[in-house]
């Protein structure tokens, strides 16, 4: 069952971007042909709230939302929200969390998302052009040129 | 991209986004409903991807709009969420006797585990009781798959159809294949159909012996129709479901049969019957109500079902593994996260501070200022549905001791307040409780809560193009009202709060509105005015 499916789980609070970070990541297994699937809650979250999106992809996905306890990779954008979220992972699952990048060397600090997704990447086996083509799609042109600097900073720091 | 309809295409969308596409190639003449979490973005990308939208007042209207649509032969959508179609419910009942010539497609958007919601009502149960067929989609392609659908039963049947989503089906994206479209639907032409429309008792009671002949045959058709499908396994446990919860039932017990009810209503029920004796156990998983287990069961059909504890909020594999297993030891907990605020800077904040600093008894309602509710502030003492804060707050007033009266205040927001309250205002000037009475209208000039959409009050239509405008204030005085303010709590809180303390102590009735945009959208609002008054200097002319 679900064999070969990769369980990603992103999470910050409302505002950070989470749900964009989790958009990026489920378009970058659809550019490359997988089965995907993206869960995520809208409504109260927009005011500040606790926010997480999953994200599964494989050859064939059930259920879109990563069951407890299975996720292989956790990505954190605010530190507060680490514990909320450990459980999340299996054991042996990496955690990403905000310490991995240091925002002061972002052109702009509202892609702080973009960045800890530069390192995830290096640990998913897609091609960086693949990644490179999600994030110029993701954001209007006025934003590409920081988010992509974001992401290679990220992709560096691994 | 997402109009390439050749076969290799593959797009990633949202539930809502599917049934919006597939709308928009069933030849869907128009879409409307009212904003509410997690059916909010079908509409929204209906529009953006080329089809005609509206927001209405509230989903009553909307669905009547939709059925005026389909009587004149077009093809029609109501979008709500769950709690919406209890207001859309007058014209539901009725829309099943007098049928439809186009097709109308009733989009109830529901919110197991409520993520933002007041209560966690099952709506296939308006399904049986409307006497409407009813679909549930278990992901993106089958929103879009089951949507064409709808389309094709509505109007091979002459009767709205009910597509029920949940909120997982509405958010979650998953892989859609475009498939090829429906066939075009006729030019709107009004053919009279004095008996089919007129429901006056007489031709009231041909019309329900009318629908329920259609629902036997529909039921007729459902037992073979491709909607439902049974996934084969060992024989040895089969499980009944629908909706996300085949999913979750796929993961969980990868060996079992599965029979997957497409069209919940009516139930195909011989197939149902003849899955359940192939198999040695047979159980229903559904979330919600044990709707597809009593059903089932009044058939005479022998099948287990879930434990109650498992009715409420959202099911998910480690659930569904639970229940296969037949445990209902106390589930774990989810660790608390950070819960919702009010916006740093939003005006609610000084409204609530005031009526918590003036120990109002606040009859609440249903926006973002619901989390006036939370400390620090606490100001809120009820909330039950759009527009009961003033109803409730009347109530309260009519027999409450004249002291404990005069704290009572009816808080509202904008959309809310022409969703709802307009009746409410209404009862306010026809039946003055002897202390007179307050109400708040939280004017933020937007519906903030489910992201930001147009209403009657904004002056704007749902693509921000500037439209006929209600105003609050004049309609209160238009019903007699003197005491109309309005005020803005963030430019003088102090002042605001003296407004409320007079209004509180005058004995007589009274509107405040309380008006501020929201933060987050006052920027969009300035473009959107910008871009009205650009389009109005262009279509006059530049000055010689």
């Amino acid at each position: 069952m679900n064999d070969g499916v990769i369980n990603i789980v992103t999470a910050g609070l409302g505002g950070q971007g989470v749900l964009k970070a989790s958009d990026i990541v489920a378009d970058v297994a659809f550019r490359s042909g997988l089965d995907v699937k993206q869960s995520e809650l809208h409504g109260m979250s927009q005011r500040g709230g606790s926010v997480s999106s999953d994200v599964r992809f494989g050859r064939e996905v059930f259920s879109p939302m990563v069951p407890s306890g299975v996720a292989d990779y956790l990505v954190v954008i605010a530190p507060d929200q680490i514990e909320v979220n450990r459980h999340q992972l299996r054991p042996g699952g990496m955690l990403i969390a905000p310490d991995a990048v240091d925002p002061a060397k972002l052109t702009n600090k509202k892609s702080f998302n973009v960045a800890l997704l530069g390192v995830l990447s290096r640990h998913l086996d897609f091609p960086e052009a693949v990644w490179l083509e999600a994030i110029r799609a993701a954001f209007p042109d006025k934003l590409r040129a920081a988010n992509v600097q974001a992401f290679a900073l990220g992709r560096k720091a691994v | 991209m997402l109009l390439d309809m050749s076969d290799s295409k593959r797009v990633l969308l949202s539930g809502d986004e599917a049934v919006a596409l597939a709308a928009l190639h069933a030849g869907v003449a128009l879409g409307t409903g009212y904003p509410g979490t997690p059916s909010t973005e079908i509409l929204e990308s209906f529009s953006e991807i080329g089809g005609r939208a509206q927001w209405a007042p509230n989903e009553k209207v909307a669905l009547e709009v939709a059925l005026g649509v389909a009587f004149a032969g077009a093809r029609a959508m109501a979008t709500m969420k769950h709690v919406g179609l209890n207001v859309a419910a007058d014209p539901l009942f009725t829309a099943a006797y007098t049928g439809v010539t186009g097709a109308l497609i009733v989009v109830s958007a529901d919110d197991p585990g409520m993520a933002s919601s007041q209560n966690e009502q099952d709506n296939r149960h308006y399904a049986v009781a409307a006497g409407v067929p009813m679909l549930e989609p278990s992901d993106s392609q089958e929103a879009y798959d089951f949507a064409l659908r709808a389309v094709e039963i509505s109007e091979r049947w002459r009767i709205p159809v009910l597509l029920r989503l949940t909120t997982r089906v509405c958010h979650s994206r998953t892989v859609v294949h475009p498939r090829p479209a429906n066939p075009p639907p006729r030019t709107p032409f009004f053919e009279r159909d004095i008996r089919g429309r007129v429901m006056i008792p007489a031709y009231a009671r041909l019309a329900g012996r009318r629908l329920r002949q259609k629902l036997s045959e529909i039921q007729a058709w459902n037992e073979t129709c491709p909607l439902n499908r049974v996934v084969a396994g060992n024989g040895s446990l089969g499980i009944i479901t629908s909706g996300i919860a085949y999913m979750h039932v796929r993961e969980a017990a990868p060996e079992a049969s599965v029979l997957k009810l497409g069209m919940t209503y009516p139930l195909p029920v011989e197939k149902i019957r003849a899955f359940a004796a192939g198999v040695n156990r047979c159980l229903v998983i559904e979330e919600g109500d044990p709707y597809l287990a009593d059903a089932i069961r009044a058939a005479g059909i022998k099948v287990e079902s879930q434990p109650e504890m498992y009715r409420f909020g959202e099911l998910s594999v480690a659930r569904v593994r639970r229940i296969l297993a037949g445990d209902t030891s106390p589930e774990p907990s989810p660790i608390p996260g950070k819960p919702p605020q009010l916006c740093p800077g939003c005006s609610h904040r000084n409204v609530f501070e005031a009526l918590h600093k003036l120990d109002c008894i606040v009859a609440g309602d249903i926006g973002c200022y619901t989390l006036g509710v939370l400390p620090p502030f606490e100001a809120m003492d009820s909330c039950v549905c759009m527009g009961a804060s003033i109803g409730v707050g009347l109530g309260l007033r009519h027999v409450l001791p004249p002291e404990q009266a005069r704290r009572v205040v009816s808080v509202i927001g904008d959309s809310t307040f022409v969703h709802s309250g307009i009746t409410g205002l209404v009862e306010m000037v026809y039946n003055p409780p002897p202390t007179g009475h307050v109400i708040l209208i939280l004017d933020n000039s937007t519906t903030a809560m489910t992201g930001h959409q147009e209403h009657p009050g904004t002056g704007r239509t749902l693509e921000h193009e500037p439209t006929g405008k209600v105003s609050f204030e004049e309609l209160g005085r238009s019903l007699g009202l003197e005491n109309v303010f309005v005020s803005d709590p963030s430019a003088d809180p102090g002042k605001f709060e003296r407004l409320l303390q007079d209004c509180l102590a005058n004995n007589q009735l009274n509107l405040i509105i309380a008006r501020r945009p929201c933060l987050l959208i006052a920027g969009k609002i300035k473009e959107y005015e910008r871009a009205a008054n650009q389009t109005c200097t262009a279509a006059l002319g530049e000055p010689e």
